[in-house]
């Protein structure tokens, strides 16, 4: 079956739905059938074994990996026709900046590569929502610290106003106080303005803490899907809660028997 | 364990500087005693003194010589640059051009130069442009090689976001593949500038015996027929003194005008 993207009126805005998706890179088949779905605004995190295919399924919804068969729908409800690529954005595992280019200059690129406005979303602004002070911004990227090169690879993904937020592994090299403050950032940013965002992590705690689903895989598909029973405004100190210590260990518990 | 201000692996930046000068002293005082202790006639080898004197008796000569040569050189590398630039731009752009043209830009690196400069001269004449040609011949593959390998050695997560946001061909050149590869253009021109002066010195062997043409390579020639062994040295240090200055020029735009680049991509110290 051919791979297809398309737009379905029927699903309502930003929605994924990921049918029978078939990946294979360098002989290796990744997805193996993959079926996905997630609700307009949700937060899934997608764990899983490293090679079970959780960052071939990001990319291959950000348009960056094809598959050899399978289709993604984007559900719109309505809304005024846009192309996938204006609503969607990517946060790698590092950074990603252009090191030549000052911060603010890194976080312009997005709207210099579409030639387009800015959607109305103020860079000074954005800047400062993601912590980085006035001073910071005429910087070059190798003369910041790894959190805050992270800080404006994410205002780099948030200045087109996406609907759709893809992150990889975002804060994987940073330590643990400074992804638990990113992490609180990343959902000051959705209830901000409510958007569809899938997280890739190796980190149950991260994956609790972030999603209001996670996706557990393995052998190129979703093994099994688990809903997060928090409140769904959340503060780091969450994390010492009896619930949150028991969802960890019901999730730990399945990640295990995923990795049998 | 701490370590003394404004120096290297412990060495003061004093010593780093005055150890080569003493090792130059050392080498031009061997010289003078080998002349002196085997009494070597002046025509064989002259004493650093006498080269110095037949330096300054022919000073103005010698400087027209490194003003013409100097010229040739910098078009040839300017030449150089340009067209190594643009070639490599083409190649980054399309495999089926870089597989076909290739080979040919490797046979220029290989080509033995005082086998073709006859027939540049034919081709171009007795005069500078011949020069300038021979230079862009023998300085142009630094370049091609070293910014070819920069526009398309660029990291896999940055083509990946560029194409999320559907950059288009020209986009990606000049706002990605041409800023990475600046600090290998620089590289490449480290190299070409020494080859550069090296082209225009063996052309002006070929081309300023038949003419007035007053470079340095042209002097040399000029000297060795009237044994003038001394202002025949003092030509071999102001073609010397010429490369030094042509690659610390390189490494001037390096630091100046290309600094953005070149020291954001780790290629040249913050400090």
């Amino acid at each position: 079956m051919p791979s297809e993207k398309s737009t379905n009126q029927d699903l309502p805005e930003w929605s994924i739905a990921c049918r029978g998706l078939h990946v294979t890179l360098g002989g290796k088949q990744v997805l193996n059938g993959l079926d996905f779905s997630m609700a307009p605004g949700e937060i899934v995190s997608l764990l899983g074994a490293s090679g079970c295919g959780k960052s071939t399924l990001l990319r291959t919804i950000a348009g960056i990996v094809h598959p050899q068969s399978g289709t993604i729908e984007f559900g719109r409800g309505g809304q005024e026709s846009k192309d996938r690529e204006a609503e969607l954005s990517f946060v790698f595992q590092e950074a990603t900046l252009l090191p030549w280019r000052t911060v603010e200059s890194n976080v312009r690129l997005p709207l210099e590569l579409k030639s387009s406005t800015n959607n109305g979303v103020s860079i000074p602004e954005l800047l400062r929502q993601v912590g980085l002070n006035e001073r910071d911004w005429g910087k070059l990227p190798g003369e910041l610290s790894g959190g805050m090169k992270m800080r404006a690879s994410l205002a780099r993904a948030l200045v087109t106003d996406p609907d759709l937020l893809l992150l990889d592994e975002p804060f994987a090299a940073l330590d643990d106080i400074l992804r638990t403050k990113l992490n609180e950032l990343l959902l000051q940013i959705w209830s901000s303005r409510s958007r569809t965002i899938v997280f890739v992590t190796h980190n149950i705690a991260e994956a609790i803490f972030l999603s209001h689903r996670i996706a557990i895989m393995g052998q190129g598909k979703i093994a099994e899907w688990y809903s997060v029973d928090l409140p769904k405004d959340r503060r780091s100190d969450i994390r010492s809660t009896l619930p949150f210590a028991t969802i960890y260990g019901e999730v730990a518990k399945k990640l295990e028997e995923q990795k049998r | 364990m701490s370590m003394s201000r404004g120096s290297s692996n412990g060495i003061s930046l004093g010593l780093q500087f005055l150890l080569p000068v003493a090792v130059f002293g050392m080498v031009l005082a061997i010289w003078h005693g080998m002349v002196v202790a085997f009494d070597l006639p002046k025509i064989l080898l002259p004493t650093p003194k006498e080269v110095l004197e037949a330096g300054w008796e022919h000073r103005t000569t010698l400087l027209k010589g490194i003003w013409a040569t100097g010229q040739a050189a910098l078009f040839g590398l300017g030449a150089s640059v340009l067209f190594g630039t643009v070639l490599a731009i083409l190649f980054s752009q399309s495999k089926i051009f870089r597989l076909a043209m290739y080979p040919y830009v490797i046979f220029l690196q290989t080509v033995p130069i005082v086998a073709i400069a006859p027939l540049l001269i034919i081709w171009l004449g007795n005069g500078f442009w011949t020069i300038v040609a021979i230079v862009l011949i023998i300085s142009i593959f630094p370049i091609v090689a070293n910014v070819t390998t920069g526009l398309l050695s660029i990291d896999k997560n940055l083509l990946e976001l560029f194409r999320l946001y559907n950059a288009t061909r020209w986009q990606m050149l000049t706002k990605l593949r041409i800023p990475v590869a600046t600090s290998h253009l620089v590289v490449g021109m480290r190299i070409s500038s020494g080859l550069a002066v090296i082209g225009a010195i063996v052309g002006e062997f070929f081309v300023g015996n038949a003419t007035s043409y007053d470079g340095l390579g042209s002097l040399m020639t000029q000297w060795q027929t009237q044994f003038k062994t001394d202002a025949l040295m003092a030509a071999v240090g102001a073609s010397t003194l010429l490369g030094v200055s042509f690659f610390v020029f390189v490494n001037f735009l390096s630091r100046t005008l290309l600094r953005r680049w070149t020291q954001a991509l780790g290629f040249e110290s913050t400090k």
